[in-house]
């Protein structure tokens, strides 16, 4: 009943006032009643923004609840089934993950350092790319697909891991050309609309655009349960939906461009806590 | 059959005679402001099928980024440009006609798309020579735009 009140007013107020800025400014981001995550942070510096905000903020009071309990976050679901072949055995060499790294908690913190430069590999890395080669290059298994339900689930289970921990990746060093790569695509339009991600999340955040409220299009929520498909979306495949809704061919996810752009939008919001496995419409 | 024959026939006639007399998008005359005086097909715009364009969401969806009193049937009007209640009262025909077609040449930088108008960078490949909308569709939202007047 609370809940229904709750969200009643935030729809209230938001077909009402254009003056109130987001639906749900004042909620708070309470976890199973016990863990607080701070959705907004100071803005990095030489950031654009005034202050950084969780797209959790922008999102109606009952999208919000669906976030605030784990037993009501579909995503858990899928975190279930990814506990479950954390320890399977598959490929050639009878290793499951757990066979190496014994205990996912022991990824704590990792979400908030990717991508990352990989010194090994000379290139960017996201989360998807280590789970990768460990699958090919030491269990012998076959690669996930990006955006597939195996891998999301376990960037799912590995991202939760950093729940509440402030984003931090790094920008300089050997990641600078990954930061500057991130940055141009940002700021370039594209598109038989002719947008870049700028128009809508940096100028144009706090307004609707049509049925949806523009947010910073923050990505510490991510990977995230989305009403629309169903399923766990990848951050890559986030990029590609907004790109096609603006008639602009993606790149491909994994490719250069959008391991590039992941890694400056990640630190648009350096400062923010981590919220995966987040919950959107 | 013959019949639908016969009307696929006279609207394919239709559409070619419309494109003869049609201003190509690369053609268009733009005036210092960004204003296009002449119409880009020569036929009168009609404002019903004008009002059809600017709600339809895979047209002009206008909607998208500004309220309109007029079409409050269609639920979610965007907040990202102004309020179009009375515009007929702020800007003539012309000027209409050249926010519709290109907006940047009226407003520098604007996110509002330019509908009429082919190029860009990583068009989706469907899209790649086409415009948002035809030239008929801008002379009929411009119609429909001319009857939004302040009570
Ligand atoms: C045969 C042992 C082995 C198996 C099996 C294995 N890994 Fe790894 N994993 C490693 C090693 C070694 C590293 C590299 C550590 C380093 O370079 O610092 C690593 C790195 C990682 C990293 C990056 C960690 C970091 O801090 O950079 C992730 C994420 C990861 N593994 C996930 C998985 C998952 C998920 C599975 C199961 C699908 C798996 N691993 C299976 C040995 C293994
Ligand atoms: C036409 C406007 C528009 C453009 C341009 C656009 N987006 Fe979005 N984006 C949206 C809308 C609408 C949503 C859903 C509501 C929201 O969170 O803003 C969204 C959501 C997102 C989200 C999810 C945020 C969250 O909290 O779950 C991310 C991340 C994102 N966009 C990134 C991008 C990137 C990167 C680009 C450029 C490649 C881009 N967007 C371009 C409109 C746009
Ligand atoms: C992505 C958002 C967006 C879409 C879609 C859009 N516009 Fe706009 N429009 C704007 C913005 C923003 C402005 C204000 C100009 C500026 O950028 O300063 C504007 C300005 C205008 C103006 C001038 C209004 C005034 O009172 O000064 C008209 C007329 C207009 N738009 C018509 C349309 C029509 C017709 C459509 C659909 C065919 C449309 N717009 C679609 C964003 C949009």
């Amino acid at each position: 009943m609370k809940r229904l009140i709750k969200t009643l007013t935030c729809t209230v107020a938001a077909l009402v006032a254009t003056t109130a800025v987001y639906a749900g400014e004042d909620a708070v981001l309470m976890i199973n009643e016990e863990i607080t995550i701070p959705t907004t942070a100071p803005a990095p510096e030489g950031s654009p923004l005034t202050e950084l905000l969780s797209g959790w903020k922008f999102r109606s009071g009952e999208t919000q609840a669906l976030q605030m309990d784990d037993f009501d976050n579909p995503s858990f679901i899928f975190i279930d089934k990814a506990r479950d072949q954390w320890v399977k055995v598959d490929g050639t060499e009878g290793k499951s993950c757990a066979s190496c790294h014994e205990d996912v908690e022991s990824f704590k913190g990792l979400r908030t350092e990717l991508p990352r430069w990989n010194e090994t590999k000379g290139k960017m890395y996201a989360m998807e790319n280590y789970i990768n080669d460990c699958r090919t290059e030491r269990m012998g298994a076959e690669a996930w697909k990006w955006s597939k339900g195996n891998m999301t689930g376990m960037t799912s289970l590995i991202s939760l891991q950093s729940r509440g921990l402030p984003v931090a990746v790094k920008t300089d060093g050997p990641a600078s050309t990954a930061y500057e790569l991130g940055k141009k695509l940002y700021y370039t339009r594209v598109g038989q609309l002719d947008m870049a991600c700028s128009n809508c999340h940096e100028d144009n955040y706090g307004v609707m655009i049509r049925a949806d409220h523009l947010s910073q299009g923050q990505i510490n929520g991510f990977p995230t349960y989305r009403l629309k498909n169903a399923k766990i979306n990848s951050v890559q495949a986030r990029f590609k939906g907004c790109m096609k809704n603006i008639r602009a061919e993606p790149f491909k996810e994994g490719s250069e461009e959008f391991t590039a752009l992941e890694l400056y939008v990640a630190s648009r919001g350096n400062g923010l806590a981590v919220e995966s496995p987040a919950v959107r419409n | 059959m013959q019949r639908i024959l016969l009307a696929a026939l006279s609207s394919a006639l239709i559409s070619t005679a419309a494109f003869a007399s049609e201003v190509a998008p690369d053609g268009v005359a733009f005036g210092e402001d960004g204003q296009v005086t002449a119409s880009l097909t020569g036929v009168a715009g009609d404002p019903v099928a004008g009002k059809l364009a600017f709600v339809g969401r895979k047209l002009g969806n206008c909607l998208a980024c500004h309220i309109n009193d007029d079409a409050t049937a269609e639920s979610f009007h965007g907040e990202v440009g102004p309020p179009l209640n009375g515009v007929a009262g702020r800007w003539d025909t012309a000027q209409l006609r050249g926010i519709v077609v290109n907006s940047k040449m009226t407003f520098e930088d604007t996110i509002m798309p330019a509908f009429y108008h082919e190029g860009g960078e990583r068009i989706l490949e469907k899209f790649v020579g086409t415009t948002i909308l035809t030239a008929q569709q801008v002379e009929d939202i411009v119609a429909y735009l001319q009857t939004l007047k302040e009570e």
